[in-house]
């Protein structure tokens, strides 16, 4: 599928707020198979970087490419029909809809069922089998008639995931996945993307803070700092080198990177 | 088979369905058990505000768009059918041709709104709606050649339909069935048609998107669903359904004007039973737009009783005077809304819901 083109690319990568440069041009490639972990201090531009790729929001320069082909114009709808799905950081659901509706609109989002007018919501079984799946792989299908709002902070994080796995993506965007939740539900989603991961065909990137967390998952880790890509490489060697410690740990060791 | 009818959209409130049972039979049945002139004017009133205030819930209540403009298209439909009627031969052809014109301008109309503004912040969309519906009003005004200015146009309607004609010879269980009865059953029976329709709308996946996107725009897009498509197509609809219920109100009326569908102070009505009613329930409409036109006609003669019988008691007839029924209006809906803030719909599902 992905031919000699990476799945995803970034190339000069750049957004302004005014005069504050928060990514600064990120040029990286993404490859099928394998989880690349983003790391790097608060404010480093990592959720930017995210909504760069997502298209949440427009680039001042540079460059978004999905299979090569040069998608930095289109707007979000596009890119996630396209093929990329994104989980936020800061949970964001339908809240006054079911558990089940909220990842059913995901499924029906993938079908172009959208604009039908004329039947019932409730008699197309088969995208309400494949969104009771979904649920089920997050351990909610129990609560999947409460209503979003209503859920813990944590089962609202694995509504979040399940609602991703829901759109089926090529490229899947892990924003803190884990953040806040308590320590007895981390398993069940760090399981999943362990099982995504295993399928070998889909790319995965993940945010995370948990040193842990992307020392078990990651094949490969990216640091920014202060919106540049500092560090690229394996897990070992990139949270061993001067500039992650410098960089994310904030020890300062003689020589210290460009910030 | 009910189930279907509603799309598996049901009260889930005892009170609610009895409440709605009442009022469709009410509804269904009114020439026979409100005879008379005006009980039948009131009838045929709610029936067309419940399809209006449907529509309008449609825009605020599922999708959360603030439209100003929802009279234009009722007033666009009434305006349709008049023009075609005291213009054209009368007849059926006429009224067909009147609201397919009306119908098209409409479409174009929302359409157009749709595309400009449904890209900027709702209040902005709400103003430029604003805009347009006064700019229509004021044209409607002075285009009088066209539209009979503040007088509007009285229009003939076809034989069928007119007052004078008999269907049958013999009164049917005490009722006349002639022009008036007819009329009355065909905006009862496109009114329910459409409210049908309306609700099967809301309920397919098309309204879940619409929801979904009343919920939270950004998530919708996120997923995929590309918002302007939906936004333009629920403005669309709901302006189809408003210019429809104008066709039904001008053949009622046999009249159109300023004051029967372009007053802004109807725009402020259909706002008033939508949130009355509860916002994004569709039966809110129905529950709204009952209370309201009713209260609207008969709380007048209500408090005359109450003033006259009050009479020799200091302040109170002059509080009570007909003349101020807005006031009493007014305190009524600040009640309403202080007290069920979801509307009555909203509030009786959730007393339902809490039951369980």
């Amino acid at each position: 599928m992905a031919g000699q083109h990476p799945v995803l690319e970034t190339r000069g990568l750049t957004i302004r707020f005014g005069g504050h440069v928060a990514v600064d041009a990120v040029s990286c490639r993404f490859e099928p198979g394998t989880l690349t972990a983003i790391v790097g201090p608060n404010g480093a531009g990592k959720t930017t970087y995210f909504n760069l790729i997502s298209g949440q929001l427009p680039a001042s320069d540079g460059q978004v490419l999905l299979y090569g082909e040069d998608v930095t114009r289109d707007a979000a709808p596009v890119r996630t029909r396209k093929g990329m799905g994104r989980a936020f950081q800061l949970t964001n659901l339908f809240p006054n809809l079911t558990v089940l509706e909220n990842v059913r609109l995901a499924v029906q989002a993938r079908t172009g069922l959208g604009l039908n007018l004329a039947s019932m919501w409730g008699s197309h079984v088969e995208l309400v089998e494949r969104a009771e799946n979904c649920l089920a792989r997050v351990a909610l299908a129990e609560r999947r008639h409460m209503l979003a709002s209503a859920l813990s902070h944590g089962d609202q994080r694995k509504l979040e995931v399940a609602i991703l796995l829901a759109l089926e993506p090529e490229i899947f965007m892990f924003d803190e996945p884990t953040a806040g939740m308590s320590v007895d539900e981390v398993p069940v989603i760090l399981d999943l993307i362990h099982e995504i991961k295993a399928g070998k065909d889909k790319t995965i990137l993940l945010v995370e803070h948990k040193m842990d967390v992307v020392r078990s998952l990651a094949d490969r880790i990216i640091v920014l700092h202060q919106g540049q890509l500092v560090a690229d490489g394996e897990p070992a060697k990139v949270i061993a080198s001067p500039v992650v410690q410098e960089a994310y740990l904030g020890v300062s060791p003689a020589g210290s990177a460009s910030g | 088979m009910i189930a279907s009818l509603l799309s598996a959209d049901f009260p889930r409130s005892r009170i609610l369905a009895v409440a709605l049972l009442a009022v469709f039979a009410g509804l269904a049945l009114a020439p026979f058990l409100f005879p008379g002139t005006r009980p039948l004017d009131v009838a045929a009133k709610v029936c067309v505000f419940i399809l209006l205030v449907a529509s309008y819930d449609l825009l605020l209540g599922y999708t959360g768009i603030v439209s100003f403009a929802h009279t234009m298209f009722f007033g666009i439909g009434g305006y349709g059918v008049a023009i075609a009627l005291s213009r054209m031969e009368v007849g059926w052809g006429a009224i067909a041709v009147g609201t397919a014109a009306a119908v098209l301008l409409s479409l174009a109309l929302s359409f157009l709104i749709g595309l400009f503004s449904l890209r900027v912040k709702a209040i902005f969309f709400a103003m430029i709606t604003l805009a347009v519906a006064s700019f229509f009003a004021i044209l409607a005004s002075q285009l009088s050649n066209v539209t009979g200015g503040e007088d509007g146009i009285t229009f003939r309607v076809p034989e069928l339909l007119r007052p004078a004609y008999r269907v049958l010879e013999q009164p049917l269980l005490g009722v006349t069935v002639g022009g008036r009865f007819v009329t009355y059953y065909l905006v009862f029976g496109a009114s329910l048609v459409l409210f049908v329709a309306l609700l099967r709308v809301v309920n397919s996946p098309f309204g879940r998107v619409l929801q979904a996107i009343r919920e939270n725009e950004f998530r919708a897009e996120a997923l995929g669903y590309r918002i302007v498509v939906y936004r333009t197509l629920a403005n669309c609809l709901g302006a189809l359904v408003a210019t429809l219920a104008g066709v039904l109100y001008a053949l009622w009326l046999r009249y159109t004007g300023p004051n029967t569908t372009l007053d802004f102070a109807i725009m402020i009505d259909i706002l008033l039973m939508v949130v009355i009613g509860g916002m994004g329930t569709m039966y809110g409409a129905v529950i709204g737009a009952t209370i309201f036109v009713v209260a609207q006609n008969y709380l007048q003669e209500a408090m005359k009783a109450v003033s006259g019988a009050l009479k020799g008691v200091p302040v109170l007839p002059d509080l009570f005077h007909p003349d101020r029924w807005l006031l009493w209006f007014g305190v009524l809906f600040v009640l309403s809304v202080y007290y069920f803030p979801a509307g009555i719909v909203g509030q009786l599902r959730a007393r339902a819901a809490l039951k369980k």
